[in-house]
């Protein structure tokens, strides 16, 4: 039996998640969730709203903040510290391929 | 099954106390964790010493585990008689599992005691795999089958593995590193719960002549000198076809000529760029006559080249 074929789909700015789905997505406590959105780590489209919803990249960076989490033993201040260093380290990378693009 | 001997791993006694077998992890994951690691095989290593280290830091796991015995790493072997009575009850075979799979298992039949409801709704587990596709499926989209082992339940409590087979479309315009979600194609949820998603982890190959850069491409255009300095027409590859290019007169090495909207396109979103990089190249062998014309060339010109260093030593 041939199985159906399914989309991929990519992790943007346009797609919408939810708070439940972030949370199940990432595996990790709620609260402990909540406290990296305090954190500014993870970032509600609109903090002040009842329930929060999400661009769907965050689903990302909550599935790495499980991993930090779990893998090096952090607290989710530690996390929130680690996650901001791997993104700086991300745009310095992107900014290397660029560069190395262009010199060819 | 094959034997793995996670003191080894971890490089620890098998008297290890709980202290000194977290402080063994911990050094290692600064070493190998994938997010801080640029060691080749560094995400095998730390899936390998996570697996010892969840064993052996839950002392029941870690009673399981050392009820096994001692074997060689690698070793083909079976757990004693009574084992699965008391640690595994209902597992019969052993022979589709992995090792981690009989602690994953543990795991699972203490959270289905405590609280679970057998009739409570689960939801599937997430999977993740990585993908590997050429720069050419990468800039058109592709669809792949992707063959996965997956840990299945029995209905009596056992577990073994079953291929899990996914047919996906990746979408046009996916880059080196990016995530992708296959929305339910993950593990089958449980009493109705829904079923988990698979991730996958792209891996596009270089191309010999494309460099990437978000979603714009960029190619070496060597011009010969006369090229550049008279301008021409040059046919160039791109990955939709072949263009011809016109190449200004005065044209200067480094110099990027912009072929507009060559480049990746993401999703419904704006094409991306090709950048044309021009190389000067000049020819090693030329015969007497050509050597000539460069000489009546450099005695007719007065172009140059390093008049601003004149300039700005001064």
């Amino acid at each position: 039996m041939i199985a159906p074929l399914q989309d991929a789909v990519r992790f943007d700015s346009i797609t919408e998640v939810t708070w439940t789905q972030l949370v199940k997505a990432s595996g990790m406590d709620e609260a402990e969730l909540a406290e990296l959105v305090r954190y500014g780590a993870l970032e509600p489209r609109d903090p002040s709203a009842p329930t929060w919803t999400f661009e769907s990249h965050w689903l990302l960076v909550a599935r790495n903040a499980s991993r930090l989490r779990r893998d090096f033993d952090l607290d989710p201040h530690g996390v929130s510290v680690v996650l901001s260093f791997l993104d700086r380290i991300e745009a310095l990378e992107a900014e290397l391929r660029a560069l190395r693009a262009q010199v060819g | 099954m094959k034997y793995k001997d996670y003191y080894g791993i971890l490089g620890v006694k098998r008297d290890a106390n709980a202290d000194e077998i977290k402080t063994a992890y911990r050094k290692l994951a600064r070493k190998y964790h994938p997010d801080v690691s640029k060691e080749a095989d560094a995400e095998a290593k730390f899936k390998e010493m996570s697996e010892a280290y969840e064993t052996l830091k839950d002392p029941e796991k870690r009673a399981a585990y050392d009820q096994l015995g001692t074997h060689r790493p690698g070793q083909d072997f079976r757990p004693p008689p009574d084992w699965g009575e008391h640690f595994a009850q209902g597992q019969s075979g052993f022979e589709d599992v992995d090792l981690s799979d009989l602690f994953a298992g543990l795991a699972g039949r203490a959270g289905r005691r405590g609280g679970a409801r057998a009739d409570r709704a689960m939801p599937g587990s997430d999977y993740e795999a990585v993908v590997r596709i050429s720069f050419d499926q990468a800039f058109h989209g592709t669809e792949i089958d992707l063959e996965l082992s997956a840990l299945e339940w029995d209905p009596d409590g056992g577990m073994r593995r079953v291929p899990h087979r996914v047919r996906t479309r990746i979408p046009r315009g996916v880059t080196n590193g990016e995530k992708l979600r296959v929305p339910g194609k993950g593990g089958k949820g449980i009493n109705g719960g829904p079923d988990g998603d698979l991730y996958l982890d792209i891996e596009v190959a270089d191309h010999p002549l494309y460099r990437v850069s978000g979603n714009d491409l960029y190619i070496d255009l060597p011009l010969a000198p006369w090229e550049a300095t008279l301008g021409t027409s040059v046919e160039l590859p791109t990955p939709a076809g072949a263009v011809t290019l016109r190449v200004p007169p005065g044209t200067r090495a480094g110099q990027q000529l912009r072929l507009s909207g060559r480049g990746m396109t993401r999703g419904s979103g704006a094409a991306g760029h090709l950048y044309a990089l021009v190389r000067i190249e000049v020819p090693t062998v030329v015969d007497d006559a050509q050597k000539a014309l460069y000489r009546q060339l450099a005695e007719s010109s007065n172009f140059d080249p390093r008049a601003h260093l004149a300039k700005e030593a001064k």
